[in-house]
């Protein structure tokens, strides 16, 4: 992935300026992908009715077009999957020897590796990412996370010096809509690999590739019950909260819901992790290869339509080298094709749901309102469908809300630095913390950033690099919990004194 | 003739003084006039422990390890003066070996909980253990132990601390922290508040430039203590009056990962 990064950055600077290329369309057949017309909820190892009796219809962002009816569970729905979460927990999965769920969980990222495009273009349908970034980054690393945590399973004693980890029970797993699979696979291989059960909702938007991957448990001979699937809005988010019969909540989603589950979970002893929201700084300093550097602040900010809570949404460039980076990050994005989520040559896909177009939107408007000065290159968008076109703001203040809030969408916020301090005072301020990045050529000064960036992951030199054996998860606002690697299963485990 | 003794005036401990509350209120506990502090003096002690934990959080390991162990000397040298207010000697004795216990950790700590993560990239990948800021204490009983118990993991790891001490013994904390003074703990590392639980607790629970609660001596307002840190996504912890163990310590840890490139 990175060779050929660099690869593009090297050819980028060859080309001649901003020549827009015509390129034939290169679709995905969409043949591989065959979607139910409708789809009840997956309880205890099979697809049941709801019992709420109601459904929405979840739909391509790209085209708006529905593709299938899905349950929208409601508090009678989630008390049955709790119960045969509780069930299998009691039963099957907890009498398993530790080496047995081992293999499942193998089993699991083996048929996700076998049925990889089929899942890369399911969910470039119902969730509107480029198929290169469906095909390349979200399934091979949702394969690689329970390939990762499944060796863990028989292996959990020697995580936890001088304690004796035992699962904690039904976890409750609530995911957003902007990785649906791979953070299915964040939530469910460790919680599985550490022996638990889980109850877990895929964003409303998003259902489908966590219905498919009800097939994968099937095929894998998961025994029943031991991941449940239950659909809808944030109503069946909050009964599952709620729900007295779950261990442990785990949440990938906004600030402000993150927070409400906070409260409503004080002083039940549940235990809880936040992935939340973030506004991640991306600094570069004049010493940074540029051209790199500029790959990497695209890659950042219009990874998935800017649609990823650790993008990074404000970029510190030194006062020195302000002009020549924007030249090209300007000539660059005019090279970013924004279309078809399943044409092979595209960057930029769809905007996941119409809500939150109108939320990026309104964001963006307030940005101009506040006297940010804008930037779009020239691009023609699809009739139909959310689209919204790779958009940079300079002269923003840092009290502007486009340098503040999370816009969860492509729209850039630029602002300069002169000394390394001041970069460090500019990053931190915001409640967030999530991610961060460094361009420099300094090792030293590589570490010195990231000791003083107050963010849980921090990426020198590159951007929104993901890895099952690297812990992800934010300081402050942005959640507390660690996804990934030896300390993602932390969240999962009961420490007993020996 | 018999010689009348100098009687000790137990005020609050804040950046390292001693001042009395801003509001001129006291209270009798244990036969003594203590500061009845207010919610002026949380704000100014949640004030100083931020601007404290800058230097602290920088300190090398071993420094900080040290600095702990000179508390538990320090306590050491005022055994008696401790265990004149304590439930016992015994309880001091226990106190000043957790200190030590402690003070040992310090530089280890991140050997034990920090990783290099093997990434399927050309990255060097590691993680590291990083103090999350300031941290609330609700002083569980025993006064000393409970007290000493809950927050020598929390400063060890290179958080500052805002005490709420004992409300019914709260002359031992008052004690402790002129151990504190003496033992080279950088003004504003450890802020002691003696008064009512009710006045402060809650202030200090939604207070946004408090990154922890240590919950341990809450009684029947834990829940909502902790629903009011909520608001700044606080990192909430009841643990064991009288524990002893990392785990205590990474529980106010943040971890952060780096990624590094590897190439020519």
């Amino acid at each position: 992935m990175t060779e050929r990064k660099q690869d593009v950055a090297r050819r980028a600077d060859k080309a001649p300026m901003a020549t827009a290329w015509d390129y034939a369309p290169a679709p995905e057949a969409r043949d591989i992908v065959r979607i139910q017309e409708r789809y009840g909820l997956f309880i205890g190892g099979k697809f049941v009715e709801p019992l709420s009796g109601e459904r929405y219809t979840t739909i391509d962002p790209a085209r708006e077009e529905p593709l299938s009816e899905v349950a929208q569970a409601n508090k009678a729905d989630v008390n049955r999957a709790v119960k045969a979460a509780r069930g299998a927990f009691e039963g099957a999965w907890s009498k398993l020897r530790p080496s047995e769920r081992a293999k499942y969980l193998f089993r699991i990222a083996r048929i996700l590796q076998e049925r990889s495009r089929e899942f890369a273009v399911l969910e470039s349908l119902n969730g509107g990412k480029p198929i290169r970034e469906s095909r390349d980054v979200d399934v091979p690393l949702a394969a690689a996370h329970f390939f990762y945590y499944a060796g863990w399973a028989d292996k959990l004693e020697y995580a936890f010096p001088n304690r004796r980890p035992r699962p904690i029970g039904v976890a409750g797993q609530i995911i957003p809509w902007n990785f649906p699979l791979l953070m299915l696979a964040w939530k469910i291989a460790p919680a599985l690999a550490a022996g638990n059960t889980v109850v877990l909702k895929p964003a409303e938007t998003t259902p489908l590739t966590a219905l498919l991957f009800c097939d994968v448990i099937r095929q894998a001979e998961l025994p029943p019950g031991v991941v449940n699937i239950v659909t809808g809005d944030g109503r069946t988010g909050a009964e599952i909260v709620a729900h007295p019969g779950v261990d442990k909540i785990a949440f990938t989603g906004s600030t402000e819901v993150g927070k409400a589950i906070q409260r409503t979970l004080a002083g039940t002893g549940k235990r809880l992790t936040l992935e939340l929201g973030g506004k991640a700084a991306n600094i570069i300093f004049d010493d940074a290869p540029l051209d790199q550097a500029v790959e990497g602040i695209i890659n950042g900010i219009y990874f998935n339509q800017g649609h990823v809570c650790c993008a990074g949404s404000r970029l510190f460039v030194q006062e020195s080298i302000y002009e020549a980076t924007l030249a090209k990050l300007k000539r660059r994005m005019k090279t970013l094709r924004v279309g078809d989520p399943l044409d092979k040559n595209t960057d930029v896909g769809a905007i996941n749901s119409k809500q939150q177009l109108e939320k990026i939107t309104s964001l963006v408007q307030s940005g101009i309102d506040e006297g940010a000065e804008l930037y779009q290159p020239p691009c023609t968008l699809p009739e139909r469908g959310y689209w919204f076109v790779p958009t940079v703001f300079t002269n923003v203040a840092q009290s502007y809300r486009i340098a503040q809030e999370e816009i969860f969408g492509p729209v850039l916020s630029v602002l300069t630095f002169r000394t390394p301090d001041e970069a460090i005072e500019k990053a931190n301020n915001t409640p967030y913390g999530l991610s961060a990045g460094v361009w420099t050529e300094k090792g030293s000064r590589i570490l010195a950033m990231a000791q003083r960036l107050r963010a849980g992951v921090v990426w020198a030199n590159t951007y929104n690099r993901f890895d099952p054996a690297s812990p992800f998860g934010g300081y402050k606002e942005s959640g507390f919990g660690r996804e990934g690697g030896r300390h993602g299963l932390e969240a999962y485990v009961a420490l007993d004194d020996t | 003739m018999k010689r009348l003794p100098v009687q000790k005036t137990y005020k609050l401990f804040i950046g390292g003084a001693f001042p009395r509350s801003e509001s001129g209120r006291t209270l009798v506990a244990e036969g003594a006039n203590i500061g009845r502090a207010s919610r002026k003096d949380l704000r100014d002690a949640v004030r100083i422990a931020r601007q404290a934990g800058v230097g602290w959080a920088k300190a090398t390991a071993y420094n900080r390890g040290q600095v702990l162990y000179r508390i538990a000397e320090m306590m050491e040298t005022r055994r008696t003066e401790l265990a004149a207010v304590a439930s016992s000697a015994g309880e001091v004795d226990r106190a000043i070996d957790r200190v030590v216990w402690y003070a040992g950790w310090a530089d280890k700590i991140a050997q034990v909980v920090g990783t290099a993560n093997p990434v399927a990239g050309p990255y060097f990948n590691f993680t590291v253990p990083e103090p999350t800021g300031v941290v609330g204490i609700l002083a569980p009983e025993p006064p000393l132990l409970g007290l000493v118990s809950r927050l020598s993991p929390v400063i060890v790891g290179g958080n500052t601390a805002v005490v709420i001490a004992s409300e019914a013994h709260p002359l031992v904390a008052i004690e402790l922290a002129e151990c504190l003074a003496t033992a080279d703990v950088p003004p504003g590392v450890v802020n002691i508040l003696t008064g009512l639980r009710k006045e402060l607790a809650p202030w200090l629970a939604s207070h946004m430039d408090v990154s922890g609660l240590d919950l341990t001596g809450a009684d029947g307002d834990a829940a909502e203590l902790e629903r009011l840190g909520a608001e700044n996504v606080k990192r909430v912890v009841r643990g064991k009056a009288d524990g002893q163990s990392p785990y205590d310590i990474t529980a106010f840890l943040e971890l952060k990962t780096v990624w590094h490139p590897i190439g020519m």
